[in-house]
């Protein structure tokens, strides 16, 4: 459990810098925790236009004859809204806003370890979002190639937006990538170069596993991108011919000829498949932790859920051809990603089963955060199910393209870490403003959000099983395939997914209501252990914690510990000054 | 019992496990700033990679038949072509820099301050005349008509792919130019001695920088390594 071994430390104290004007204070901060701030609250606002495209689509979807949004616009929204969601919400969201929050204060450092290029890496994402939302007011309108962009229709007359949309979308991603790195960089380092005394990896809280696996499986999956957006991008300004083979457009050879589109496949989903990880490793993390908290007991199986992570990770990197199934790739392809796809289900149902067995017999608080966690497990679990579907080619082939893939990977990488990252909002809110969230208001916001979404993704699996396929602006007279009852679910499906926006705006006016009304919070609301809750003052200030840092003796699931007067001991408390509960001699020994 | 520190250590994968997971830090010793330049340059490696994989699937792919590099690269010296000339002087020039940078970094720690800031200053120069030379052979390509969407000498890909990777090269190369001329300049004024602070992050810089500077600068010359055999000897 614990050693009473303190080690010396290893490093210096860092100095920090301390900001000389309001501009380098509240702007230009070098605080992570003021960076996170700011990248969570980029992330949500861009990711609000992601939310209210979608309304329009399911407007669209529902009620054809309406005709609210035109063909092209339809293909622009889908693909805006995959592609904000994907990467510049939940990967600026999980990365840049709780990894740089979490990280210093968990892994007990000061801050991160290069301030300054933290601070840049936010404004490089803040120029990325902006390029990407300039899009919209372009001439032709912003890209409608859908997220994954395939060449050569992207580049190409007929797809909406190819006169400037789809150039600004490269250009955007290129400085995502670049922004993220750097900040990449600080969370990898900070993690393994600046911990606390006593701060052994495997006394991590699994939401830094999550976050550092995460960010380095980005680091080597956003170059994939960053290749295919340069090379697409030269073959759209300079005429070169990486991805287009030679064409005929409007009974006219184009001067293209020679490239692969294939080529452009397997390098986005290189980057697309880990980027899954991406968003649920982190999630996984947090859950794992906000579990054990709620559920006053510690994780089940700790060093095999860091391993399941770690596992998770490595072999993301080589399943990425399953969605590549119905490409015309070789068929002996598909047999060696079906079977990796398959045995990455392993470590990840390992952990399903870990977070059921922690809450087996625990003593279940149902706050929001745990209703959330709740919701995450059966929505994640029903998404993975799903992906064994998928992940079989034989299976695939005819659920390819309909709403059943839509169904499976909104469940799997869409609802269930959306439904983490609102957990973990109520979860740190106190932490970060120091008010507690309105319980009412949360409460309302979690069964509006869980309910509503299975009311919105699962009927999508029967459309896609009776063979609707997805990204149609409308079905026209395709009654074979577009039944009556079909037409009846779709209306249904939107009703659900208004009234889950709807949710959302109460969320979003819970944020800022309690920020200013909430209740106080007192220190440590929810009695954890971790690192972050130990800090002097509540919100933390710059340089997170006071004259020493802590040191830290145990890991950070030591809940319900027998022989402890409380039910939880933080890790920088050591075991001698541990206040023994009644008829106890020391931990975990009874008098005898 | 006594008082040491040390825990016990283990044997197997459990002490390579323990020892990665070890107390504060994972790589003892190492400072931070060496340990992101590590991390960037294997992340850089992925791009690098990527791009000379796409180079590999476009030759395949392509119908029309790939220039013979030993013509398209050769130099006229006297009436004589000789092919890779100009590649070989480059490609000395290059590692010849990872020499004069490797002695940089000793005479760093060395405290040699002026020593060190006149090679740092010698690297910086070679690597300012590998991207004129670099330059000089684009300009050549183009002059022959050779353009990114155009060969007259076979597959247009040769054209695209062969700006696209020694462009983005040659960008490393400007790039660490640009930071050697920096540390140069930081060395030779005694930053690292007297703890001046840096104009934009207002840290103290050491002696180690030289290092990280050096790091990144032979991962380039790897690169380029790789890119000469890929592009110019295939």
């Amino acid at each position: 459990m614990s050693e009473s071994i303190i080690p010396e430390s290893e490093l210096e104290e860092v100095e920090l810098y301390h900001p000389k004007s309001w501009w380098t204070e509240k702007v230009f901060s070098q605080d992570a925790k003021l960076i996170a701030i700011q990248y969570g609250l980029t992330a949500f606002a861009i990711g609000f236009v992601a939310l209210v495209l979608s309304w329009f689509m399911r407007i669209q979807i529902a009620f054809p004859e309406m005709a609210i949004i035109s063909e092209g616009t339809y293909y622009q929204f889908i693909t805006m809204h995959g592609m904000i969601m994907v990467v510049y919400l939940l990967t600026a969201l999980f990365l840049g806003a709780f990894g740089n929050y979490m990280i210093p204060l968990m892994v007990g450092a000061r801050d991160m370890v290069f301030p300054y290029l933290n601070m840049i890496s936010y404004w490089t994402y803040l120029i990325a979002v902006l390029v990407l939302f300039v899009s919209f007011f372009t001439p032709g309108g912003p890209t409608g190639a859908g997220w994954t962009l395939y060449p050569p229709q992207a580049i190409l007359g007929g797809t909406p937006g190819q006169e400037t949309g789809i150039i600004l979308m490269l250009v955007s991603l290129c400085i995502f990538i670049v922004g993220f790195t750097m900040g990449g960089l600080n969370y990898v380092i900070t993690i393994l170069q600046a911990r606390t005394r006593g701060m052994t990896l495997m006394r991590m809280p699994l939401t830094i596993w999550g976050i550092f696996t995460a960010t380095v499986l980005a680091l080597f999956a956003f170059p994939a991108l960053f290749v295919s957006a340069v090379m697409m991008l030269f073959d759209k300004l300079l005429m070169t011919s990486f991805f287009m083979p030679a064409l005929v457009e409007f009974g006219e050879n184009l001067t293209y000829g020679g490239g692969s589109p294939i080529l452009f496949q397997h390098l986005f989903w290189f980057f697309g498949h880990p980027e899954v990880y991406i968003v649920a490793l982190p999630a996984f993390g947090i859950v794992s932790d906000l579990i054990s908290i709620h559920a006053r007991k510690n994780i089940f199986g700790f060093r095999m859920m860091v391993w399941a992570i770690v596992g998770i990770g490595a072999l993301s990197f080589i399943v990425w051809a399953h969605h590549m199934y119905v490409s015309g790739m070789n068929p002996y392809f598909g047999f060696f990603f079906a079977t990796t796809t398959l045995i990455i289900a392993v470590p990840t149902a390992l952990k399903v089963y870990n977070w059921i067995l922690t809450l087996w017999k625990g003593n279940i608080h149902l706050t929001i955060p745990m209703l959330f966690c709740l919701g995450f497990i059966v929505t994640f679990l029903n998404g993975g199910l799903t992906g064994l579907f998928l992940g079989n080619v034989i299976v695939d082939v005819p659920l390819s393209d309909t709403y059943f893939v839509v169904a499976h990977f909104h469940m799997v990488m869409g609802i269930a870490p959306v439904l983490v990252i609102l957990g973990a909002i109520y979860h740190w809110y106190p932490l970060i403003t120091g008010k507690m969230m309105h319980d009412g208001m949360g409460r309302f916001h979690f069964w509006v959000t869980f309910v509503g979404s299975y009311l919105i993704y699962f009927p999508m699996h029967y459309l896609g099983f009776i063979g609707v396929p997805r990204r149609y602006y409308e079905m026209g007279q395709t009654e074979a395939l577009y039944t009556s009852s079909a037409a009846d679910l779709n209306v249904f499906i939107t009703i659900a997914a208004l009234a889950v926006g709807f949710a959302q705006l109460v969320f979003v006016f819970n944020v800022f209501w309690s920020a200013k009304n909430g209740e106080v919070a007192e220190k440590n609301p929810w009695k954890a252990t971790s690192l972050e809750w130990r800090t002097p003052e509540q919100p933390p200030i710059h340089g997170n914690f006071g004259k020493e840092l802590p040191v830290v003796y145990r890991w950070a699931y030591d809940y319900s510990v027998p022989g402890a007067e409380d039910d939880f001991i933080p890790q920088d408390v050591p075991n001698e000054k541990v206040t023994l509960a009644e008829g106890y001699s020391e931990l975990g020994v009874e008098k005898t | 019992m006594t008082t040491t520190s040390k825990v016990p250590l283990k044997d197997g994968i459990e002490g390579f496990v323990s020892d990665w997971s070890s107390d504060q830090r994972a790589f003892k010793g190492v400072p931070w700033g060496k340990a992101m330049m590590w991390i960037f340059l294997l992340s850089d490696t992925f791009i690098f990679s990527i791009f000379l994989i796409s180079y590999m699937t476009a030759r395949w792919s392509t119908v029309e038949p790939w220039p013979n590099t030993s013509e398209v690269f050769a130099l006229t010296v006297n009436g004589v072509s000789v092919p890779l000339l100009l590649i070989a002087i480059m490609t000395f020039i290059l590692i010849t820099s990872s020499g004069t940078m490797a002695m940089a970094v000793r005479s760093g720690y060395q405290k040699k301050r002026r020593q060190a800031a006149a090679l740092l200053y010698l690297t910086a120069v070679l690597g300012l005349s590998f991207v004129g030379m670099q330059a000089f052979e684009w300009s050549k390509l183009i002059e022959e008509g050779i353009r990114p969407w155009d060969n007259p000498f076979g597959a247009r890909q040769f054209g695209s792919i062969f700006f696209m990777v020694t462009g983005f090269h040659g960008f490393h190369v400007s790039v660490g130019v640009i930071f050697l001329f920096l540390i140069a300049r930081k060395v030779q004024r005694g930053d690292y001695d007297t703890g001046r602070r840096g104009f934009f992050t207002w840290q103290k810089g050491r002696y180690e920088i030289i290092e990280t500077m050096g790091l990144y600068w032979h991962f380039v010359d790897l690169v380029w390594v790789f890119i000469f055999a890929f592009f110019y000897l295939w």
